[in-house]
C-alpha cells in the first residue's frame, strides 16, 4: 500500500497526458502513484471511460486518487469512470477543478507530503480563480 | 515558543520557478513547524508549505529569501531550507 494520494491525468491528447506525467515525475518525483491516459485508440483526440478506469487502477492508493482533466469530455468521462468503480473505491476518487498541467504538478507536490485527498484537491484548486 | 528567522541569497539562474519551488515546498513539508517565506525581512509572508503560494512569489535570481519558523523543529527546518537555497537547489528532497 502506498501512503500517498495517487494522481491521474486525463487529456484528449495522449501527448499532453504523457508530457504532463513526465513533468510530475521529473519535478516532484516517483513517490506519488501516477496514472495517465489520453487520445482514442486510433491515435486521434479523445477520452474514454475504460482507459480512465485503468489509469485510476494504476494510480490507486488507499488514501484515494485525484484526477486532473482538460476539457469537457475528459471531465464527464472521468465522472462516469468514478461511477463505475467498486463501492469501496468510489468515494475516494475526486475530479479537481484545476488546469491539467499546473494542477497535476501542484497536486502531486501536495500528495508527496502524505497529505489527505481533500488537501491535495484543495491545493490543485487554489489555482482556479473563484 | 520563539520564532526563528533566517535569510539566504538565491543565486539560482531562473529564480524561484517551478522546480526550485517544488523542492523547497517538499522540504518545508517535512517539518512540523510553521514556516513562512518572504522576500523582505518584514514580509509579506507566505506559507512555505504551500506550493501554489511559493511559486506565485516569482522571486527572481539574486533575491534574498527570508524565512521565519515557529515550532519544535524550527531551527532544523531553517538550517535545511537555507542549505537548499544556498546549494542552488541541488540537494533537495
Amino acid at each position: 500500500m502506498n501512503e500517498n494520494v495517487g494522481i491521474v491525468i486525463v487529456s484528449h491528447s495522449a501527448d499532453v497526458a504523457r508530457g504532463t506525467a513526465m513533468m510530475v515525475e521529473q519535478m516532484v518525483g516517483h513517490e506519488v502513484p501516477l496514472g495517465w491516459c489520453g487520445g482514442d485508440p486510433d491515435g486521434g483526440l479523445g477520452t474514454n471511460v475504460e482507459a480512465i478506469m485503468a489509469a485510476i487502477d494504476k494510480a490507486w492508493s488507499e488514501k484515494g486518487v485525484a484526477i486532473l482533466v482538460d476539457l469537457g469530455g475528459a471531465e464527464t468521462n472521468s465522472e462516469m469512470a468514478i461511477e463505475m468503480l467498486p463501492d469501496a473505491r468510489r468515494g475516494r476518487v475526486v475530479v479537481c477543478n484545476a488546469p491539467v498541467v499546473e494542477g497535476a504538478v501542484m497536486a502531486a507536490t501536495e500528495a508527496a507530503s502524505g497529505a489527505t485527498l481533500e488537501a491535495v484537491r484543495r491545493t490543485a484548486e487554489e489555482l482556479t480563480p473563484v | 515558543m520563539n520564532e526563528l528567522k533566517a535569510s539566504v541569497l538565491m543565486r539560482h539562474e531562473v529564480g524561484l520557478h517551478a522546480r526550485p519551488s517544488v523542492k523547497l515546498t517538499k522540504l518545508a513539508k517535512g517539518f512540523d513547524s510553521r514556516i513562512d517565506l518572504g522576500l523582505s525581512p518584514d514580509g509579506p509572508w507566505v506559507d512555505a508549505k504551500s506550493i501554489v503560494k511559493v511559486m506565485a512569489t516569482k522571486a527572481p535570481k539574486d533575491s534574498i529569501i527570508y524565512f521565519r519558523a515557529e515550532g519544535k523543529d524550527a531551527k532544523a527546518a531553517l538550517d535545511a531550507l537555507v542549505m537548499l537555497v544556498d546549494g542552488d537547489f541541488q540537494n533537495g528532497p
